[in-house]
This record gives C-alpha cells, structure tokens and sequence, in this order.
C-alpha cells in the first residue's frame, strides 16, 4: 500500500466544484474544505496507532487515512510515543462533497445563555432571584449528578448553578422524601425543582419521579406548582408526560444547559405566552 | 525574598501578622472539636482496617456505635478501647464487628479504667503513627537512592481513567515520558462521601476513587519506575471533602508523597459546613506534618469563579492564610505546595505581564515554599492549536518566576479527558520551555518602577485591605458573607456539619497529643 504513500504534496488538480448561489433556489449548494484553493478539498489530521514506529506504521497511517477518503496522503509527521504507539500528523484530499442542503441539525428549543446573561435576564425580567431546590429522592444515594449540576465546582469546567449570582439555590442533598421535598419547595418558593435519579433497579428512577409530580401536583395549584426538572443517566427524554414534569434532561447535560432551560421556560416563554 | 518586586518587608509582615489574627479564632476552634472523620482517623491508627459487606467501613460503623452509647465528645478512643478491655480481646476490627452486631455497649469510664483505657489507647495509635514514621524513612531512603527530579519545577501530571488497573500502565508511560509527580484524579463527587470506598475499585466517575488499596497499588507500580528511571516519582492524591482527615491517615501509611489539602476549598466550592472543614483540615495537617507529605493548596479554584485580574489578592490572602494554618498545624515550609494560577483573560492586553507580576508576588512572599502552578482552563477552549501555545507561556512564566512543581497543562482542557498523543504534546511543551528557558529566572528581574513590579505591590496591597476587612470581623463571618469566591457559607450550614461535637472536659485523642508532643 506505501506506492499511495506520497510525502511531496502534489496531487491531481481537484475537480472544482464551486458552491452553487444562483439565485433560484433550486440548485444544491455543494462544497469541499478549503486549503488555499477553492474546491481543493485539504484536510488536516492527527491520531495515534498502537504500533511502533518504523515504515509500516507510516503505511498504516496512509492506509487509515484512505479509508477516511483522504487520498492523497501525506504524513506530515510520525512521532513514536511510550512503548508502541506512534502519534501521526496527516495532510491530503478528502473525496468527499458536503450537501448543505442535505445538512441536518438538531436544533435545541432554547438559547443556551452565558452565566452573565442568564443573571442579566432574571435580573432584568425577574426583578428577583430565582429559586430552584435540588435533592435525589427515594434511597437513592448518588449525588454525582445533582451536585455536578448545582455545587459551585460544576463538571467539565462549567460552573454549578450556585455560581449564578440570581439563582438561590438549596440543594438537599440525598435521599430525600418526596414530603420534604414539597415542604421544601413550599418553603423556599421554589421555581424550579431540580430531581436526580441515577439508582434505576427495578425501575426505580421512573417511580419516584411519578411519585413526585403527583404529590407536587396534589400539594399546589397548576398555577403555583414549580417547574419540574428531572435528570439522570436512564431517562428517556421524551417521557415527560409520562412522568409528569416539564423536563428531562439526560447523560452529559452540563449546568449552563439547565440554567439555560430555567430561563427560558420561566421567564422568556411564560412573558412571550403572557 | 530576593528583592525582584521591591516590596515593603514591613506591610509583609503586616500581612503575615493579619492573617495570623484572622486565623488564630479558627485554630481555636478547630482545638475544642472533634469529627467523625477526626475519630475514624485515629481508629484507623489504632488498626482498624476493613469493611462490612455494604462496603462501610468498620471504622464508621465503630464511630457510630460509640457515639450512640456515649456521643462523640469524649473521643472515641478511650470507650472503644474501654469496651475492648471488658470484651477481653486485643482486636479492634473485631470489636467494630461486634458493636455493629449491636452486642457490645460503649461506656465513658471513669478512674482506674479510664486510665488503663487511654494508655491501650495510646499504645494502639502510637504503633499506628509509628508505622507513618517508618513510611516516611523508607520514602527519605528511596529518594537518596534514586534521587531527586534534576530540574526545577518538578512536573506534575494527572491520571484518571477510573480504573486503578488502567492508571498503572499509564501513570508509568506518563513518567517515563517525564513526569515527576502522578497524581490519580478521585471520582466526582467522593469529596462528599462520609466514608472511604475500601478496596482496589475498577469504575469511577471522571476519576478513579481514592481507596488504601489504591494508593498501595500505584505507590508500588511508581517504586518499580523509580528504579527504572533512576529518580523518585512522587505520587499525589486528595485530603480534601468529608474523609479529610482519614485521607491524610492512608496516604502517611501507604507513603504517598503529596496531598491536595486547602483549608476553605471543601467550604467554598463543595459546600462542607466551615467548622468541620476547619477541625478536619487541622488534624489532616497534623498528619501531614509527621509524614513528610507536601500539600497542595487550592487557590488556583478562586481563579476559575472569580475575574483572574480583579481578585487576584484574594490568592495571596488565601496563600497567606494557609500558611498560618500550615504553619501552626507544624507544616515546614518545604511542606507548602501553595497554590496559585495563569487564568488570566488573554484577550485583557498585557496579560501575560500581569500573569508574571502575580506569580512573582507569590514566589517573592514565599521564598521557601515549593509553589504549585496550575495551567490556564478557564480560558481554555476547542481551539487546541491556540491552547498549546497559551500553555507555552504558562510554561514559560513558570520557568521566569521559579514555581516548584508545575501541573502540566492540556491543549484538549475542556474537550476530552487526555489522550495519550495529548500527554506527549503537552510533555514535550514543558520540556522545550525548560530546556530553553530553564535557568531564565536568574536573569529575571523587572524592571525598577516598571509594571511588573507596581502590578505585584498593588496586588499585595489589596491583599493587605482584604486582611484588614476580616480582621475586623472573623474569618468565619468573612466566609459567611461571600467574602471569597461568591459563595455564602455561613457556619451553621453545609454538609457534614452533624458530624462535629464539641470536646467535652475529658475529650482524650491519642493521635493528637502524640501529633503535638513531637511538634
């Protein structure tokens, strides 16, 4: 495979294929990376191979990259690293084309704001702070989630929701019974419940949640019950109705998405409803 | 202080002497409470090892049963070794078994048997402490042997794959590959467990859980590549959250060589109520001490909430109250692994001068101490070619000022946990810097009535202010009203607080008095 190998850099002269504007509409928009030619088609990348360094780690870099359509190949760079692993820099011609008409994204039904402008818009709109109560409910000890998304040290460098100067935050920590919880909520004029549920043997993490929309629904007036947030690793997000409550939020949400969220279910789409 | 930054030995020691004055009510404290942790700690000197089959600690169910019988102010030394002494046995492990079974009942005895139970006591824990010592000789044997990092600062670089088993290969590819300290992440969140996970664990979240099993089985595989490479490789792990002291106690008997240990960091960013966090911190310190194990501060945390320009004395306020803390815990200045960090903005122009000013103000007020400099992540983003390039100048200004251990900073900070390619990037950052540059403080030296230099003294007089204000209140209020960070957190409030008691008038801790005695 190393006669595909070329460290030189030239390729054949790319088939250009400009991306269409006519004014119509009708024709598809296609485009290429661009190196420093349009249409050319350059792409840069890096990766390790577990293999020692010598010509057939080389080779085996070209052959990857040409499976991921770069093709020419140039390995730019192999740098053995530890005990066989090789760590590679490529340059080359990708084959493929991008549809911008064919891109599909999922877009998220609110804006994710910054920390300063989630203060701003509470502050602003709110003319108060915004109370939200967290605990992990039933026997459920694991306060990885809640305390990711609540304590000030936050996850994957993003700051926890005590760190939003309009936020009050209680967190209530672990297994709390739904009764506290409501009589918290109550007492602390929650906005918001946040539940963390991680525990999901025989299904637990879906019974508790049902059993703590139904007593929030019991105990306060559909006017005057908090919004009801619940997250976890298992939860399916589309269930709320199922749960009863206005929200899921699954594995890998970070604290600025719920803070996000906050903002908008409470404040930017209840004004706009209003 | 080598006179680089020209700064006014009298407002230093005004500074040192104000952060005594906010410290001292908090040592006081600290010196008529005890913990839950405290009293596990010692009853994990006194040998009690092990776990029921939950996975709680005999020493939390020991702790427990005692303070049931008798409360925690007493100290629980003296009615578990009571009880011991009435069961006739020598076997504390066993009598934890027992008491959990509910067949043992702890009482606070008086006279004769109060005697004889604090010198068993003290026997106990004394063959505990002396187990530390012989850690610490091995460690000081070792690094004769092997020797010492030639170069300063040490490099410091972070494992964590949640598996001990795939911690090992990697910790010693990462030496190998120039790493002087490995320090083995925990798994988010154990800061708030009230006890330590027991045994060797293979899952963790982001991290691997600190457990004497563990620290026992790295510590071994870092002594195999000390050999290997002909230098000691020093190993960090965290005494910090609820197990503060009980960390502190694991890593002196399994010789872990460096410890993440700050005094308002649990208070601040993981909401652990203030007195416990104090009266934890102090014993922890106590054992750090006896151990020869370098803390790390956390002041780099403050950095990531707060403007990295507009509070940068509340770092030197934060390094100057542990300091006090470490100091009056019996921490030797080689001990204080002070924090502190290049998060500076760097679209703010000059930031680069200001990063210098700042962490020459540290190195300048602590001559001695080995500070720790931690890498840019708050202004770290996906653009990995711009991150590299900033952790050069950290680099940099690292080798400019003489930190002491340098925490080698990822250009996929904020992506991904590293990769291996990201490990020799990063490596190979540090040690273009140092090989470029690495003697280049000697010839740093700002310029007179230049910015480097008006920068630092305008730091250290805000510092000065911030000191000032909590004198007039008490450091408790301060932290109380938001005073650092942004955080209330008030005294009667946060995690862990009904685990602290106050002593009672025969409150007797044989770790404590040993601890102190030599001290």
């Amino acid at each position: 495979m190393s006669e595909r190998s070329e460290r030189t850099g030239q390729h054949s002269s790319p088939a250009l294929t400009p991306p269409a504007r006519s004014g119509g509409g009708v024709s598809k928009q296609i485009v290429r990376p661009y190196g420093d030619t349009t249409g050319d088609g350059m792409v840069q990348v890096s990766f390790t191979l577990p293999v020692a360094h010598d010509k057939r780690a080389e080779g085996a870099a070209v052959q990857l990259a040409n499976k991921m359509g770069i093709d020419p190949a140039m390995v730019v760079h192999a740098k053995p690293m530890g005990d066989g692993f090789t760590f590679f820099v490529v340059y080359g011609r990708v084959n493929h084309l991008v549809d911008l008409d064919a891109v599909q994204v999922v877009e998220r039904d609110f804006a994710l704001l910054s920390a300063k402008d989630v203060n701003t818009v509470i502050k602003q709109r709110l003319r108060r702070k915004l109370s939200v109560v967290g605990a992990c409910i039933g026997t459920d000890a694991h306060t990885v989630g809640i305390d990711a998304i609540l304590n000030v040290k936050g996850i994957a460098g993003e700051k926890g929701l005590e760190y939003y100067r309009e936020l009050k935050v209680t967190n209530m920590g672990a297994q709390v019974s739904v009764p506290e919880l409501v009589e918290t909520a109550r007492a602390e004029k929650a906005d918001a419940v946040l539940v963390s549920q991680v525990v999901t043997q025989r299904d637990a993490h879906l019974h508790n949640t049902r059993e703590m929309s139904a007593a929030f629904r019991e105990a306060m007036p559909a006017g005057r019950r908090p919004l009801l947030i619940v997250g976890g690793p298992r939860f399916d997000e589309t269930m709320t109705d199922e749960l009863g409550v206005d929200r899921i939020f699954g594995r890998g949400t970070t604290p600025g998405e719920v803070a996000s969220y906050l903002v908008h279910a409470l404040i930017t789409q209840r004004k706009a409803m209003a | 202080m080598t006179g680089k930054l020209d700064l006014d030995p009298v407002l230093v020691a005004r500074a040192r002497e104000l952060a005594r004055r906010a410290g001292q009510p908090v040592v006081d404290l600290a010196r008529s409470h005890t913990t839950v942790s405290v009293e596990r700690a010692v009853l994990r000197l006194a040998g009690v090892s092990g776990a029921d089959p939950d996975g709680i600690p005999w020493v939390n169910r020991l702790v427990d049963a005692v303070a049931a019988d008798v409360g925690l102010g007493h100290g629980v030394a003296v009615p578990v070794f009571d009880a011991l002494a009435r069961e006739g046995g020598t076997d504390v492990t066993l009598l934890a078994q027992k008491a959990a079974a509910g067949s043992v009942r702890f009482t606070q005895p008086t006279g004769r048997a109060a005697t004889a139970a604090r010198s068993a006591a003290r026997r106990a824990v004394g063959a505990g402490i002396r187990r530390i010592d012989r850690r610490r000789a091995e460690r000081d044997r070792l690094i004769k042997r092997h020797g010492d990092p030639k170069q300063r600062p040490w490099i410091y670089l972070i494992v964590a794959t949640g598996d001990i088993y795939e911690d090992i290969p990697q910790a010693q590819a990462a030496a190998r590959a120039g790493a002087d300290v490995i320090a083995v992440i925990r798994s988010t969140g154990q800061s708030l467990l009230d006890y330590v996970p027991e045994g060797a664990t293979r899952e963790g979240f982001a991290g691997t859980y600190a457990t004497q099993e563990n620290f026992r089985l790295m510590r071994a595989a870092l002594d195999e590549s000390s050999k290997e490479l002909g230098r000691y490789v020093r190993l960090t792990n965290y005494a910090s959250g609820l197990c503060m002291p009980e960390m502190a106690t694991l890593a002196g008997l399994e010789r872990l060589d460096m410890m993440l240990n700050d005094s308002m960091y649990g208070i601040l960013f993981r909401d652990i109520n203030p007195v416990r966090t104090f009266v934890d911190q102090r014993f922890s310190r106590q054992v750090h001490a006896r151990a020869g194990i370098i803390i790390n501060t956390g002041e780099d945390n403050y950095l990531t909430t707060a403007d990295a320009v507009d509070e940068a004395h509340t770092v030197t306020v934060s390094q100057l109250l542990n300091e006090f803390f470490a100091h009056e815990a019996g921490l030797a200045d080689w001990q204080l692994g002070l924090g502190h960090a290049f998060e500076i903005n760097p679209e703010v122009p000059e930031s680069f001068r200001l990063e210098l000013a700042h962490a020459l103000l540290a190195r300048e007020l602590f001559p001695d101490a080995p500070l720790k400099w931690m890498p840019p992540t708050k202004h770290m983003t996906g653009d990995v070619f711009r991150g590299n390039l900033l952790d050069g100048f950290f680099n940099l200004a690292g080798a400019l000022t003489g930190q002491g251990i340098l925490l080698v900073g990822m250009m996929t900070e904020a992506v991904v946990t590293p990769w291996l390619s990201d490990r020799d990037i990063a490596l190979q950052n540090v040690r273009y810097v140092l090989g470029a540059a690495g003697g280049l403080h000697e010839d740093f030296v700002p310029a007179p009535g230049g910015f480097i230099r008006r920068r630092a003294n305008q730091v250290l007089g805000e510092a000065l202010d911030l000191l000032e204000r909590i004198g007039e209140q008490t450091l408790l209020t301060a932290i109380a009203e938001g005073t650092f960070g942004i955080m209330k957190r008030p005294a009667d409030r946060g995690k862990g607080l009904d685990g602290v008691a106050a002593h009672e008038a025969d409150y007797c801790n044989p770790a404590t008095d040993i601890l102190e005695a030599a001290a």
